[in-house]
């Protein structure tokens, strides 16, 4: 569980990146951390696991506060994916990057193995075994960059815009495995500005602004609430938008599935047709 | 005209076992807003890579096949020649930053092609103010957000008005609003001064309705290069996995049930709504 109470911080330069933030996420959870650029979000995530330190306030993650305790220790538990994958990876071979941390964890060569094959297989990786990180596509960095986190199997999953660079398949992947970490209990917290895949996944939804926290309820409402969505620059998903406009038809304006629009449409044509 | 043509264009990485591009035949004509999609690692960006020059003339491998930008052989002009024709937007903004404050970063090609102080400095602001950073000018382009580095270096590109702008995902890292706002800035270039529009991007919601023509990538090779609506609205399309936008999936899927909309494949919210009130209102 996280528990973040009263947190402000200020950057060493004078800026005050985030403004009396309280929230908390239970175990099991799936979140999705949005707002525009500079709102904090990316501040917020990096008091989860520790790399920043709270200059006001206290973070808990399972009752432990970042403060008393490491990094390291702290890892154990929140994996963390960063937004730029050259900003963690560093080895020569993808099976190295992935075994970095597993190896520093304690783990054995056997349970390191196998974690791996399962890790690489997960995110579709598995030819680029041996070849090095800097050879593959930026969206395939991103995933090597995933599978070395995966693979420690961390409670509480920290990812940072996981969707950029990311194909259609990719994303639709990643969303199935995000389903399968909340059937086991895992915490998945992700900093996103993709809306669409937002609206497909449907997490409990927590906006951002100038450091603090504007709106924080299940996607479908924040996602279909045009007040709290302009004031974080965020645009509506495309079905969203639909509908909104459709309000001339009397039909409902929270859609934001495209298999719930198309029974709602079909339904509204049918009866036209009565 | 053509600007861009490539026939039978293969490219291998040294050490690659497999091209990274394989037999690669395509046209972009003057003036085309063409989008450029299809799974990660299909070569996407290895293309983008050909247009400038900096395949063959950076990179080293085996290019095979012949490709011509703007009347010129890549192959035998240097990517520094090519750059008065090709500006190329990177994916990951770092990888092209490098001066010590914002503007000189966007004023560098321009002092290298030799334009006047003024001209510069018109060409400068005009750019910094589209991409909306001219606040941000004497910044270091490396202390600024992920977001606010890709728009210096979409500035440093439109700075010098190139005939043909390539942009490999140039705003994964920019909110939604502000992505928008990029991208509608492109368009307004491409429609006012007629610059040539090539854009890499996955996600179609925020730019199909941009393009004219579309390009569908995968392993290596093109598998559907056409009008943007037709092969948005093709079923083989649908297959390959691409992120057709919401709006056109919608109409499909409502096609697929019976529902007719007439034969305009929306490609955005806008039209898809304005579809379904005239359908609606017929009723």
């Amino acid at each position: 569980m996280i528990v973040v109470e009263g947190v402000r911080f200020t950057y060493s330069g004078g800026v005050e990146a985030l403004r009396d933030v309280s929230l908390t996420v239970k175990d099991g959870e799936f979140v999705a951390i949005m707002g525009q650029n500079g709102a904090g979000k990316t501040t917020l995530v990096k008091h989860f696991n520790g790399l920043l330190k709270p200059s006001k306030g206290t973070v808990r993650i399972d009752g432990v506060e970042t403060t008393k305790t490491s990094i390291a220790k702290l890892s154990r538990t929140v994996g963390f994916v960063f937004q730029n994958p050259d900003h963690q990876l560093f080895s020569e071979t993808v099976e190295e990057e992935i075994a970095f941390a597993l190896k520093n964890f304690g783990f054995e060569e056997e349970v390191i193995q196998k974690q791996i094959t399962w890790a690489l297989n997960l995110l579709s990786l598995t030819q680029y075994r041996k070849t090095s990180p800097f050879m593959l596509s930026g969206g395939e960095r991103k995933r090597v960059a995933l599978a070395s986190v995966l693979a420690w199997d961390p409670q509480i999953l920290i990812m940072d815009e996981p969707t950029i660079g990311q194909d259609h398949e990719q994303k639709e992947k990643l969303r199935q495995f995000i389903v399968q970490l909340q059937a086991q209990e895992k915490t998945v917290v992700i900093v996103t500005h993709d809306v669409e895949f937002v609206a497909e996944c449907n997490p409990r939804v927590v906006l951002m602004k100038e450091g603090k926290i504007v709106a924080d309820g299940k996607g479908k409402d924040i996602l279909t609430n045009l007040e709290a969505l302009a004031q974080s620059s965020i645009v509506l998903p495309q079905i969203a938008q639909i509908f909104t406009q459709l309000a001339p038809l009397g039909l409902s304006r929270n859609v934001i599935d495209i298999y719930e629009a198309k029974d709602i449409l079909l339904q509204a044509w049918g009866r036209r047709r009565t | 005209m053509a600007v861009i043509e490539t026939r039978n264009l293969s490219y291998t990485y040294p050490g690659a076992t497999k091209p990274s591009i394989s037999d690669v035949s395509l046209k972009v004509e003057k003036g085309d807003f063409v989008l450029i999609t299809g799974p990660s690692g299909c070569g996407k960006t290895t293309l983008c890579r050909c247009f400038n020059g900096l395949i063959p003339h950076f990179y080293q491998g085996e290019l095979k096949g012949e490709i011509t930008v703007a009347e010129k052989d890549v192959t035998k002009h240097q990517t520094h020649e090519m750059a008065k024709h090709v500006g190329l937007v990177f994916q990951n903004p770092e990888n092209q930053l490098f001066a010590l404050s914002i503007e000189k970063d966007v004023a560098f090609g321009l002092e290298n092609l030799g334009f006047s102080r003024e001209e510069m400095r018109k060409r400068v602001d005009w750019a910094l103010n589209l991409t909306g950073i001219y606040d941000l000018r004497e910044r270091s382009p490396h202390e600024v957000s992920g977001g606010q580095q890709q728009r210096v270096a979409i500035a440093s590109v439109l700075a010098m008005q190139p005939e043909i702008i390539v942009l490999d995902e140039p705003t994964s890292f920019l909110d939604p609003l502000s992505a928008e706002k990029i991208f509608q800035v492109i368009h307004e270039l491409n429609q006012t001064l007629g610059i040539t529009v090539v854009l890499v991007e996955h996600r179609l919601d925020l730019t199909a309705r941009y393009a004219n023509h579309i390009i569908i990538m995968d392993e290596g090779k093109v598998c559907s290069d056409g009008g943007t609506r037709e092969i948005l609205c093709a079923e083989e399309t649908r297959i390959i996995g691409v992120g057709i936008p919401k709006a056109t999936l919608l109409y499909k899927l409502l096609g697929n049930e019976g529902m007719n909309l007439g034969d305009v494949t929306p490609l955005s919210s806008d039209e898809m709504a304005k579809l379904l009130l005239e359908a609606f209102g017929r009723r």
